[in-house]
């Protein structure tokens, strides 16, 4: 049993296509407890795709995937909801539900699974709103906030439950750079203060870097390095090097594909 | 030559998934409404969407409608010296044929497309997906509501258009015309049967759930819809397909049960 609670997420070889398009090939990834876990990579890098894996919304072509200790691969709706009532998880645009107010989304949560009182419910979600520096805004609707506050106020959703495990979706984008930095305080502070495993995913080096303790960096749908802040900043592999420094990609690596990639299509008899 | 057969291959294969996926969906949304837990509140509250809200475009779509049907019939009948079916020509047609095609053809624009936009922007804005993190089941919170106030407050709405009707019949034909009071309402009570009733309600429930169906699983499925593209053109046109298809399946279905049933 310990050693399953050692590793909150286990992803092995995992692969998925979209169509015909490999998406993820063999994806192997380890998240301790109580680690923040960065998942680095470009636009198409297969970022978005593992998180819906990891998240269950998607099933791999092949693989396994652990969450706190169960395989979700294929598992039931029913397993899947018991294993995600311990998840909290942030999406990019906060994803509230226009037709409720800010506190009545974020104590929904706890309206659909606990039996509190609407006292203890409403106390809950002040504590959560003030954590991500939101007080007072539990009476407006969702469109009366700017998208930094939806983002917040989606986290401080995420967060109504006290997971154990927190999946933050792209937590500085479209955000100007305080708030931003105060996101990265708060996510170190959840780590710290509550014991918190967190993966976040994103493409923002600096927060990445601040974040982190451990960074995995994928490319074109696999993992090119996992390890921590160090590791990454020194490793010898140009793909990284290139991440890390914005240069652009070398696209043309294997000229036969760029080819076959420009006449696809259209342009091969028989299609 | 080979490009048109893969393509009709590739058109037949899509359309086939797509409608397997309603199917699933209509299951699927059956499944949570057979099983505990019920709850009201969010029911009345969609009944109230759907119904209430409904009421004053279909009491005038009702009343002009009897009116309209009173002076063709009237126009037919008084040449046949046979002003006395009136009523029951205008009471029978109502309720079996224009009530519930009519209403369903109001709630189809009233609440089909307000129903399939508003599902399709939560898939698109990834709060279908946050529901489901939030281990909330996104059928029993979004779908089963709407499904039950569908077939609830269609039925509804339908018999309210049948008196409307009636009432706009009586207006043009007794008041405007001079029919005998008591002619227009007897007719009516010698020839409509229980069977005619039966017909018009059995109408008016395959149509509220077949507008809540397609509208909700076109904006549910709005992300596996090929033809929709992506954000918020994709809400639109979903949107608009379902409308038709709507308007298509309950014309369908309408001639489906009159054959059946007469």
């Amino acid at each position: 049993m310990d050693a399953a609670q050692e590793f909150v997420i286990e992803v092995s070889g995992l692969v998925t296509h979209y169509g015909d398009r490999k998406i993820l090939d063999g994806i192997d990834l380890q998240v301790r407890r109580g680690e923040i876990m960065v998942i680095m990579g470009g636009s198409g890098s297969g970022k978005s795709t593992l998180l819906r894996h990891l998240l269950g919304h998607q099933c791999p072509t092949s693989g396994a995937i652990r969450l706190l200790g169960t395989d979700i691969a294929g598992a039931s709706r029913k397993t899947l909801y018991a294993i995600r009532r311990r998840l909290g998880v942030a999406f990019q645009g906060g994803a509230l539900f226009s037709s409720l107010s800010v506190g009545d989304n974020i104590a929904l949560p706890l309206r659909e699974h606990t039996r509190l009182d609407e006292d203890t419910i409403r106390i809950m979600t002040r504590l959560k709103l003030e954590m991500v520096n939101l007080a007072g805004t539990e009476d407006l609707m969702p469109a009366q906030l700017s998208g930094g506050m939806l983002k917040r106020a989606g986290l401080a959703r995420a967060l109504i439950n006290d997971p154990e495990l927190l999946f933050f979706d792209e937590p500085s984008a479209g955000l100007d750079p305080v708030v931003s930095a105060e996101l990265d305080e708060l996510i170190l502070r959840l780590r710290d203060v509550m014991h918190m495993t967190i993966l976040v995913v994103t493409h923002e080096l600096d927060s990445a870097f601040k974040i982190a303790d451990r960074i995995t960096v994928l490319d074109q749908g696999r993992i090119l390095i996992t390890g921590t802040v160090d590791e990454v900043r020194h490793s010898d592999n140009p793909r990284v090097q290139d991440l890390l420094h914005r240069r652009p990609a070398a696209n043309h690596a294997d000229p036969d594909a760029y080819f076959r990639r420009l006449v696809a299509g259209h342009l091969v008899p028989g299609r | 030559m080979f490009a048109a057969v893969a393509r009709l291959g590739n058109n037949v294969f899509y359309y086939v998934e797509q409608t397997g996926m309603m199917m699933l969906f209509l299951l699927q949304a059956f499944g949570r409404i057979l099983t505990p837990p019920y709850r009201l509140a969010p029911i009345v509250r969609q009944i109230h969407f759907i119904g209430a809200r409904s009421t004053l475009v279909i009491a005038v779509a009702g009343t002009f409608t009897g009116m309209v049907v009173a002076l063709q019939f009237y126009d037919t009948l008084v040449r046949f010296g046979s002003v006395a079916l009136l009523g029951s020509a205008v009471a029978l047609g109502i309720i079996r044929e224009l009530g519930p095609v009519l209403t369903a053809l109001v709630v189809i624009g009233r609440a089909g497309s307000a129903i399939c936009a508003e599902i399709g922007i939560m898939r698109t804005d990834q709060q279908i997906e946050a529901l489901d993190c939030m281990a909330i089941d996104p059928f029993r919170f979004v779908i089963e509501p709407k499904l039950v106030a569908g077939l609830v407050a269609v039925p509804i709405l339908t018999c309210f258009f049948d008196v409307v009707g009636i009432f706009g019949g009586y207006l043009v034909g007794v008041v405007l015309f001079g029919v005998s009071e008591a002619s227009y309402f007897q007719g009516m009570i010698d020839t409509v049967g229980w069977h005619d009733v039966l017909m018009g309600l059995t109408k008016s429930v395959i149509f509220g759930l077949l507008i809540v169906w397609i509208a909700a699983a076109r904006g549910f499925l709005l992300h596996r819809d090929r033809a929709a593209g992506f954000g918020a053109e994709a809400v639109g046109r979903s949107t608009t397909n379902a409308v038709v298809l709507s308007i298509i399946c309950v014309l369908v279905a309408d001639y489906l049960v009159s054959a059946l049933m007469l």
